[in-house]
């Protein structure tokens, strides 16, 4: 396969920072992004006089002027928000990268910081008023995001014969992997089937609570500049080698009903199809992928979707150790959104320019191409050298 | 607590909860080249046409998907049938599965619209197919 030129342009990103993740922060969300921030410039080794663009989510509830004063950002010439939620986690990449590589920036910072369980859970049903388009979901009990894509699961569940213990397959994965992972919540906390299988109903007969992300608290932020100032930086730089989005006519990002069949994930086949192409490789040239994931069963839709394995087959794929550390396709080395933290997607693509630097605490030997993928938006990195 | 959370019609999809109110399952339709649209949006996205029209659904499907709903604060409680229905105008609606029991509800089954109302509110429901209630 040939490829067509990567759509972030030459651009890298290079500098990751994060605070700790954990479920009571004790501090503002504005003091979350502001920590991250600087951890992330100084990364990149660079100052905050250095930074001339901002992008994060419309989510996020802190203000890019404050976040400046913060931070002592004399000025900056380009500032973008992505909408929806983890499925624009790697979009803020795209932006951002888009930015330099337009000339409108020379180096942007990302990021994404909250209070999420300790401020307002993200998993709560939604109060009682309807936001415009949801008064076909809202008033018949589809009141919490674990209810909302269940309904589409199931189908999943019913076109190939699966049961919650199939998905769970997966958080025993996640969870090994979080387990000698110092930075992720559930750090030496590995589970077993039957914890799984014993934790409470969430959505019956689709979730349980082990197939849930959590709540957490915590904020993530990464630096995207020109690829040419690679050299010159103290840390190894990922290559946004890919970057794309994918969202297709009758596509919902909560309420993904109405495309032909529920049982598999239009958007990523063709993200997918995007980012092969712009790097040239397929499915069995990546070393590592990070897929996100707010609940269980959407690593199956990804794994498929995105090329891993075929229709059906996520559930062997996984039960025979291929997104094991030492399997043909690592899968959320850093323990995921189930087993790290939820930072709403943006923690896997730190693990991602982890991998890519080697320093990664579960580092797969070798890793040169890594997938960041969520589903409608996503970007393969490789080494900037 | 209130167990449905009412909806909150706008200029797009007033005609719908209209229509509930007066229990009949009604469905936009462009009054140009006649393609049924659900949920429901201002445009026809094939012809562009801003004129629509609603006409009542023959209130029958199949269940696509279904989940049930506890509400987190009461987990003890039944819960309610979610379901995603196939109508037999190849349309796909949300609602809830009543007059059945949790574990008699399958993927496929025929079901036909009922109307209920909730808290005061009156919503579109679905019951298997043939029932005499």
């Amino acid at each position: 396969m040939s490829a067509t030129a990567s759509a972030a342009g030459n651009t890298i990103i290079a500098g990751i920072g994060q605070t700790e993740f954990s479920k009571a922060s004790g501090r503002s969300e504005l003091q979350l992004a502001a920590e991250a921030s600087l951890a992330a410039i100084t990364d990149a080794g660079m100052t905050p006089a250095d930074i001339d663009g901002m992008v994060t989510f419309t989510l996020d509830t802190n203000d890019e002027l404050l976040l400046m004063r913060c931070l002592g950002i004399p000025e900056v010439t380009y500032w973008s928000r992505t909408p929806h939620g983890g499925a624009g986690a790697h979009s803020t990449i795209l932006h951002a990268a888009l930015a330099v590589a337009g000339g409108a920036a020379n180096a942007v910072l990302v990021w994404r910081a909250f209070n999420e369980r300790s401020g307002r859970r993200f998993g709560q049903p939604n109060a009682q008023a309807t936001p415009p388009g949801w008064n076909w979901y809202l008033p018949f009990g589809l009141d919490t995001p674990a209810k909302m894509y269940s309904l589409a699961f199931q189908r999943y569940m019913y076109k190939f014969g699966l049961t919650n213990e199939d998905f769970g397959e997966y958080t025993v994965v996640a969870r090994r992997h979080a387990a000698t992972n110092p930075n992720a919540w559930f750090y030496e906390r590995p589970i077993t089937i039957e914890d799984h299988q014993e934790s409470r109903w969430i959505v019956e007969p689709i979730l349980r609570l082990l197939d849930c992300c959590q709540e957490s608290d915590g904020g993530v932020a990464l630096v995207i500049t020109r690829a040419d100032r690679a050299p010159d930086l103290p840390r190894r730089a990922a290559k946004i080698a890919a970057a794309s989005d994918a969202h297709l006519l009758d596509g919902n990002v909560m309420f993904n009903y109405y495309h032909g069949d529920l049982g598999e994930f239009p958007e990523t086949k063709a993200l997918a199809g995007h980012l092969y192409d712009q790097v040239g490789l397929g499915p069995q040239d990546m070393d590592a992928a990070m897929i996100y994931e707010n609940f269980s069963p959407v690593v199956f839709l990804q794994l498929e979707g995105l090329g891993f394995c075929g229709p059906g087959e996520a559930r062997d794929f996984i039960v025979d150790g291929n997104i094991d550390l030492d399997g043909a396709l690592p899968v959320n080395t850093h323990g995921g959104l189930l087993g790290e933290a939820y930072i709403h997607g943006m923690n896997n693509i730190l693990e991602g320019v982890r991998q890519i630097r080697g320093t990664a605490v579960n580092q797969v030997a070798g890793a040169e191409t890594v997938m960041v993928a969520g589903g409608r938006s996503g970007l393969i990195l490789q080494p900037a050298d | 607590m209130a167990r449905v959370i009412p909806p909150t019609p706008d200029a797009d999809d007033a005609y719908f909860w209209d229509g509930v109110r007066e229990h009949k399952l009604l469905l936009q339709q462009c009054a140009s080249c006649g393609t049924l649209r659900h949920p429901p949006v201002p445009m026809c996205g094939v012809c562009h046409s801003t004129d629509w029209i609603t006409g009542e659904a023959a209130g029958t499907g199949t269940v696509h998907s279904w989940v049930v709903s506890k509400p987190p604060s009461a987990l003890t409680e039944p819960g309610r049938v979610v379901v995603l229905v196939e109508l037999t105008e190849g349309l796909r609606m949300v609602g809830n599965l009543v007059d059945v029991e949790q574990d008699d509800v399958r993927n496929e089954m025929a079901v036909e619209v009922c109307f209920r109302e909730y808290d005061g509110v009156t919503l579109p429901q679905f019951r298997p197919a043939g029932g005499a209630r």
